[in-house]
């Protein structure tokens, strides 16, 4: 029997089974129920894809593969690429990780090997906290609170020291890839430190009593027997985070300035894939525009898809099935 | 490498703190009962409320249960009780790719599922994305906790000769109530400050809810107009609202928290 078959006959309530109890005609009933709710997943994956392919097909049969890499986005001309999003969102995300992956891996260490037992449930608990803020919370703090001393205190600092780099040349006025990158980092912190440290725990005690056995520093320990040992998870964990980053619109969308921009400066405006379709997407007036903003969605849901199946893949053969990433 | 742990460690919590002090600061002398009682008024006009956006909320979130709970813990029961392992994981693999899926895509879905048939922006389009959205979190929720009831309250309970629909839903269900309760309000919390997949199916109305066919205000979406718009009254409005929302999604937070932290104590 193919999986297929094997499926469809071990989900068929009452197949092969001996029926305790005196209500057959409930049990049947109630089982079929729970089997029609469970199925509504693939339905509504179904749904997903379907509903996006439908939007999305004139933009697809008039710009084809140079949807992805023609790099002009001009509504009223009615030409549409997705590339200045898929830019923004790419430099974004990188932003973000690069930010972010130190601080909540040096966290997990703390929080699994240094802090003190009483410091520990607390600080779990504020950084949990951390995630559970609405990403229109963050992006209106962190457009009148964040950029403003973003702008006044670190972007000069960073055009002076770091000047000579392309990425930090130009003035910016505020809302900029960068300010994005930033709040990014803040909302995927939360993911990237909750995971790691699952991570880090799951590593057998062992590892770190060999490592001192043979005379390691307590960095060397944490360094070569833990880090070394978990850096597949550790690595899911960050894809994950990625996920995260990909898919965040509202933070984004009101601090990265809106103007669909590739080039190397950081402290220009930007647009990634999810704010566009925030920004644009009810007035979008013509049938091309909508459609092409559809399209948009198919591929931030193709490159999340992605990553995500990814993050778990690496997630699953590092430590089993028993690492489960927060959602 | 103690010090720069420890650092890091402070660096990370400091948004929260910052967030929830600017937010009290700029936000809680705003808080009157005219701000949950009163519609916003005229551009230029001093005062008003977002009482619209509050009952709004509570509406799509009423919509919302109604919809992601009856299917999430139903699933969630299938997966735990009667499903065969490989059909299982492949439930389980597809409520973890719905998780993925932004949130602003399924604003495009349900745009193109509800929004375009009814010709016009609705609550129940509202609604309806965020029970969506509620599902896939349910479910796996409800899986977990039913997997810790032991497997000998089944016997028992079979062996006494109940049904075994009637075992699961007595027995089974009632022992993890709380921990179903705690994965339902965390989905809640989380779908209650979602605002991308919103803005084109809720839409957002200046005006109190009549009827589930028309647009709705919520306060996410209430937050993000005032927040853009020049005007400083509606800004004060805004941070007052942000204030809101986040000590409710945050008391929803916690109250899990303490819910669930008898009965499962685990060590940090």
């Amino acid at each position: 029997m193919n999986t297929a078959e094997t499926i469809i006959t071990r989900a068929t309530p009452g197949a092969g089974r001996t029926v305790i109890g005196v209500s057959r005609f409930g049990d049947r009933a109630f089982e079929w129920l729970t089997l029609l709710m469970a199925f509504s997943i693939f339905v509504l994956i179904a749904l997903i894809g379907f509903e996006l392919f439908r939007g999305a097909t004139p933009a697809i049969r008039k710009f084809g593969w140079h949807f992805l890499v023609s790099g002009t986005w001009n509504p009223v001309d009615g030409v549409f690429s997705a590339l200045p999003f898929i830019f923004g969102t790419l430099v974004t995300s990188a932003i973000a990780l690069l930010l972010a992956v130190p601080l909540s891996i040096a966290t997990a260490i703390f929080l699994t090997e240094l802090a003190p037992l009483w410091l520990r449930q607390p600080l779990i608990i504020f950084i949990e906290l951390l995630a559970a803020i609405p990403s229109v919370i963050l992006g209106f703090w962190g457009s009148y609170v964040m950029v403003p001393w973003l702008h006044i205190h670190i972007y000069p600092l960073l055009r002076s020291t770091l000047g000579f780099l392309p990425f930090f040349q130009g003035q910016d006025s505020g809302p900029c890839i960068l300010s994005a990158g930033v709040i990014l980092a803040i909302m995927v912190i939360p993911i990237i430190t909750s995971v790691s440290r699952e991570i880090l725990r799951s590593v057998p005690g062992l590892q770190r009593e060999a490592a001192y056995a043979l005379g390691a520093t307590r960095w060397e320990v944490t360094r070569i027997a833990v880090l070394s040992y978990a850096k597949r998870g550790l690595f899911g964990a960050v894809i994950l985070g990625l996920g995260r980053a990909l898919g965040e619109t509202m933070a984004v969308t009101m601090l990265i300035g809106n103007v669909p921009y590739i080039g190397l400066s950081v402290f220009k405006p930007g647009q990634t894939l999810a704010s566009v379709i925030a920004n644009e997407f009810t007035e979008a007036i013509t049938r091309l525009h909508t459609s092409a903003l559809f399209e948009v969605g198919l591929v931030l849901l193709g490159v999340t898809l992605v990553v995500n199946a990814l993050a778990r893949l690496l997630l699953i053969t590092f430590a089993g099935p028993s690492v489960k990433p927060q959602n | 490498m103690q010090v720069v742990a420890f650092i890091c460690a402070v660096l990370v919590i400091t948004p929260l703190l910052l967030v929830f002090y600017h937010l009290t600061k700029l936000g809680f002398s705003s808080i009157n009962l005219a701000f949950f009682t009163q519609l916003p008024r005229a551009v230029g006009e001093t005062g008003g409320g977002m009482g619209n956006a509050i009952v709004g909320t509570f509406i799509l979130l009423v919509e919302a249960a109604v919809i992601g709970v009856p299917i999430g813990v139903l699933g969630g029961v299938f997966l735990s009780e009667y499903a065969a392992v490989s059909v299982s994981w492949w439930v389980r693999f597809g409520a973890d790719i719905l998780n993925g899926v932004p949130s602003i895509v399924w604003g495009l879905v349900v745009y193109a599922l509800v929004v375009v048939p009814m010709h016009g922006y609705s609550a129940l389009a509202g609604g309806i994305v965020l029970g969506l959205m509620m599902v896939p979190m349910v479910m796996r929720a409800t899986e977990e906790v039913l997997h810790l009831v032991p497997g000998g309250y089944r016997e028992a309970s079979l062996a006494l000769g109940i049904s075994k629909w009637r075992t699961i839903l007595q027995i089974v269900v009632r022992t993890a109530l709380r921990g179903i309760v705690t994965g339902v309000l965390l989905a809640l919390a989380r779908v209650a400050g979602e605002t991308a997949p919103l803005l084109f199916t809720a839409f957002g109305n200046p005006y109190w809810p009549r009827n589930l066919t028309q647009p709705v205000a919520a306060l996410p979406l209430q937050i993000f107009d005032y927040a853009y718009s020049p005007y400083d009254d509606w800004r004060r409005q805004a941070w007052a609202g942000a204030l809101v929302l986040l000590l409710l999604v945050l008391f929803i937070n916690i109250s899990v928290r303490v819910l669930t932290r008898e009965r499962w104590g685990a060590k940090p």
